[in-house]
């Protein structure tokens, strides 16, 4: 077994697995079943001035069968009391010494800020993390992203936490900004001692089209909302990538956004992150979820003959280029193995009206009802329609074919393919070497 | 009209014995069916069916909760599309091609999820009066329809729809043809299929019934007050083999036998019977053999000629009647009844292959043989093969004579519901371009 446990910029944690600031941390008998589940660590749900919740707050994205793809949220900070919450944060720590316990915390003045982080120290927690990041309710109240909108403002107030607390600091972006490097910069010139990103980014989930209203709906109204879920995840990966690999970033990341299982986590942690957070894929299916992200990460890394999660971390950072330093002479072609092709055709429509034309077929007249538009693409027609052309594969008339002259690599066929492994990319050798844009700038070719 | 039609059926009929084999999908159920659906493009499903209806695009429909849209494709390609969803063959046509059996096995449940939208568009038409589909402007043409079976009912609904005027001549009490007298009740029971043609008719087709071209009208008048006959007369009485015994109470003819399931209230099975052998090897005897054996016949066996994978009834259908219980006697002929004055104590066959006769017990035979042509009986001068069915030409349905259109089993001996719809369509588009007529454009797929 590989060892899971993280260091993160001083606080242990079993595993890089935690619940993040959120409905399922939202009190302690919560967190205690979570970390009897097997999550490492849990970022508390912030506290703050105690607000008033609106009823009707979720909503959700479904797409083709599948629930909650996506989802949002117009729920504010906790709505429990302060002190049945440090009460709860310090029975918690006390049962699980060994677990990660970070309180997320939201006020305004320098005051409150002060007094909170005290209370939080108090309760033996292992670090604190500040919200700037929730992008509906507080922040129209000057709290939450519109201060992660606002590097100067992030950066005084990560000072402040910094001056209060003796425990790690963690900084939580809101990805509703034009460049995650100016918060992240902040926050790090701030003092912080770690980031944690991304915050839900600013949504309306859905129209209600019976009502003609918005959703979640509220009575006759809603509000803008937090998105987040499986959704949201390559925004997160591209916001943790462009921190990972920034030299002025120094500090540790917990990388958030559309984890569900362990090999979302495992690309957060490949792009940069030490630790990942949780929250949609536990609200639709439990705690329970952790064990598989476990055993897979585990699995995995034993597999990459890796013996500790450490190893894991930031390795694709560098697999990051700007499009300018790509190589424009690598070059692939699709593959379409027959045997495994069962004639569905998505590849040939997805090539024919979304991409480069250069996957045909054979079974019908070329002057069929459908068929018309590619016939005059298709290299294989000599004869007029609305003749039949001889299917490449007698008994698989339905297998479709690439014109690899034509085809550009783009990946489009194989992506939508259902079938596991049908359609493969395969690379066409290149005897001519790598060649970037940028390089024929610099040869004054471009 | 349904009242009317379901009145004349009657209650107490066998067949109500017999529970939905394939109830109607949930809301639930329908949507995750069709979410599974890959919409394939030039899907194979499409081809296998013969009213090529666009079979992802409905079911696309489904899944965005667009079932009127769903509905109308089906309807276009098919109006029989309520009832073909219950009893196609799917298994050997749309299903049978679906991509998912080379992916993981498990076919879309096209039959099934067809009757979701089929039957909820129309529920929800006659709850708020919103028609699927509105006919065109009178053209002035008139059709007669000889035979209230699903062929002519298809054809009339699409000249209905067209602005012609169609009137069915039928000479049994109900309409429906196969679907009401003969369609497997775990299947589709007749008031089903009577509330198909009541919508059917509703688009402006008129119907008479108990009327007998030849008999009551000659085919020469319609011919003369109609603008085009098409003949949809399906196959007439059963075919009895002649080794006497015709008038025998316990030697039935199968159609007639299922007839008597389906539509007569009160009809029971003849006193006693046990054990029944049914002659023949098509689907109408594995139907009535399966229906036996779900009336409680005890020992219910076919007898066939030769070997089951000659059968033309399908596999699938004849592992359901294995399943229940019935058994198959391959290579068998039939050669006498042995009988005690009115009662039947066995059939004794011959194997085909050697010759040698031997008896098997039983207290009812049926014969599942084929059926008689009743084309001559029309007084209507058109060509039929050896067989006795309407010679056509198969693109256009049209006879040999002018003005004469055929379609259904009486033009190929008995294939499915759906052939016939296709048929019905296809007569009816014809008839229009024959005048001249430009119909709307009807989507469904041309068969390839």
């Amino acid at each position: 077994m590989a060892d899971l446990s993280i260091d993160f910029c001083g606080i242990k944690s079993p595993n890089p697995f935690w619940l993040a600031s959120a409905p399922p941390a939202n009190c302690g008998e919560q967190v205690m079943r979570a970390f009897d589940a097997g999550w490492g660590g849990a970022v508390w749900k912030t506290l703050g001035v105690p607000i008033t919740n609106v009823s009707s707050r979720f909503g959700a994205v479904d797409y083709a069968g599948s629930k909650v793809i996506g989802f949002n949220n117009i729920e504010l900070i906790t709505d429990r009391p302060l002190d049945a919450n440090f009460k709860e944060i310090t029975e918690t720590k006390k049962k699980y010494p060994d677990h990660a316990v970070i309180v997320s915390l939201m006020v305004e003045s320098k005051e409150e800020w002060r007094d909170i982080i005290k209370r939080s120290e108090d309760t033996g927690a292992d670090g604190i993390e500040l919200n700037f990041g929730c992008p509906h309710g507080m922040c129209e109240r000057g709290m939450g992203s519109s201060v992660g909108q606002e590097p100067a403002v992030l950066k005084e107030i990560t000072a402040w936490a910094k001056e209060y607390s003796s425990i790690p600091v963690l900084v939580k972006l809101t990805p509703n900004i034009g460049d995650i490097l100016d918060p992240g910069v902040a926050a790090v010139e701030g003092g912080a001692d770690a980031l944690s990103l991304i915050n839900t980014v600013k949504s309306i989930i859905g129209v209600d089209l019976d009502r003609l209203t918005l959703l979640p709906r509220v009575g006759d109204a809603s509000s803008n909302g937090g998105y987040c879920g499986p959704a949201v995840k390559p925004i997160a990966l591209h916001m943790v990538g462009a921190l990972a690999r920034d030299p002025r970033i120094t500090i540790p990341i917990s990388g958030i956004g559309g984890i569900s299982d362990w090999r979302d986590a495992a690309e957060f942690l490949a792009l940069g992150s030490t630790s990942v957070q949780v929250c949609t894929a536990v609200m639709h299916h439990g705690y329970r979820i952790v064990e598989d992200m476990i055993e897979g990460l585990d699995n995995y890394l034993e597999e990459k003959g890796m013996s500790s999660v450490h190893q894991l971390i930031g390795r694709a950072v560098p697999g990051f280029k700007d499009w300018g330093d790509l190589d424009l002479n690598y070059q692939i072609v699709a593959d379409i193995d027959a045997d495994k092709c069962i004639g569905c055709q998505l590849c040939y429509v997805a090539c024919l009206d979304g991409a480069h034309q250069c996957i045909h077929t054979d079974n019908g007249p070329c002057s069929a009802w459908h068929g018309e538009p590619d016939h005059g693409m298709n290299p294989r027609c000599e004869v007029a329609p609305p003749q039949r052309h001889e299917p490449r594969i007698a008994d698989k008339p339905h297998v479709p074919w690439v014109d690899e002259a034509e085809c550009i690599g783009c990946n489009l066929c194989a992506l939508v393919c259902p079938v596991p492994d049908c359609i493969t990319m395969r690379e066409i050798p290149n005897e001519a070497g790598p060649e970037s844009w940028n390089d024929h700038v610099a040869a004054g070719k471009a | 009209m349904t009242a009317k039609f379901h009145e004349t059926l009657g209650a107490d009929r066998l067949e109500s014995k017999f529970p939905d084999a394939k109830p109607l999908y949930t809301e639930s159920e329908a949507y995750y069916e069709a979410n599974r659906c890959l919409f394939c493009y030039d899907a194979p499903c499409i081809s296998a069916c013969p009213t090529g209806i666009d079979v992802p695009g409905f079911i696309r429909k489904i899944a965005t909760g667009n079932i009127k849209a769903s509905a109308r494709t089906i309807f276009e390609a098919n109006m029989l599309g309520t009832s073909c969803s219950r009893v196609c063959p799917v298994e050997v046509l749309c299903a049978g091609a679906c991509v998912f059996n080379d992916l993981n096995g498990e076919p879309i449940h096209i039959g099934r999820l067809q009757r979701y939208a089929t039957e909820k568009a129309l529920f929800d038409e006659a709850e708020t009066g919103r028609k699927l589909f509105e006919p065109k402007p009178d053209t002035g043409k008139k059709v007669a329809l000889i035979g209230a079976g699903p062929a002519s009912l298809a054809c009339a609904a699409y000249l209905a729809l067209e602005g012609v005027k169609p009137t069915i001549f039928e000479r049994g009490k109900l309409p429906g043809g196969l679907n009401t007298t003969g369609v497997a009740p775990y299947k589709l029971h007749a008031e089903s299929s009577l509330d198909e043609v009541s919508w059917l008719l509703s688009h402006g087709v008129d119907l008479k019934t108990e009327v007998e071209v030849g008999k009551d009208v000659t085919a020469d008048q319609l011919r003369r007050d109609y603008d085009a006959v098409f003949v949809g007369i399906g196959m007439g009485d059963d075919r009895l083999l002649s080794f006497g015994n015709e008038n025998n109470p316990y030697v039935l003819g199968a159609t007639a036998l299922i007839e008597a399931i389906k539509n007569d209230a009160g009809f029971q099975l003849p006193p006693g019977v046990k054990t029944a052998v049914i002659v023949g090897g098509g689907n109408t005897a594995i139907d009535i053999a399966r229906q036996l054996a779900g009336l409680g016949v005890e020992d219910v066996s076919m007898i066939y000629r030769r070997t089951a994978a000659e059968m033309s009834g399908y596999k699938h259908e004849m592992d359901y009647a294995r399943k229940e219980g019935v058994t198959l006697v391959e290579n068998a002929r039939p050669v006498k009844v042995h009988q005690e004055e009115d009662r039947v104590l066995g059939l004794r066959v011959a194997s085909t292959v050697t010759d040698q006769e031997t008896e098997i017990a039983c207290d009812l035979i049926v014969m599942a043989v084929g059926q008689e042509s009743r084309v001559h009986a029309l007084g209507l001068d058109i060509e039929v093969n050896d067989r006795g069915h309407v010679v056509v030409d198969l693109e256009t349905m049209r006879t040999g004579r002018e003005g004469v259109w055929a379609g259904g089993d009486c033009i190929n001996g008995g294939k499915e519901v759906v052939n016939a719809a296709a048929d019905g369509r296809e007569a009816a588009l014809d008839m229009l371009r024959s005048w001249g007529l430009q119909p709307r454009k009807w989507r469904y797929s041309p068969s390839v």
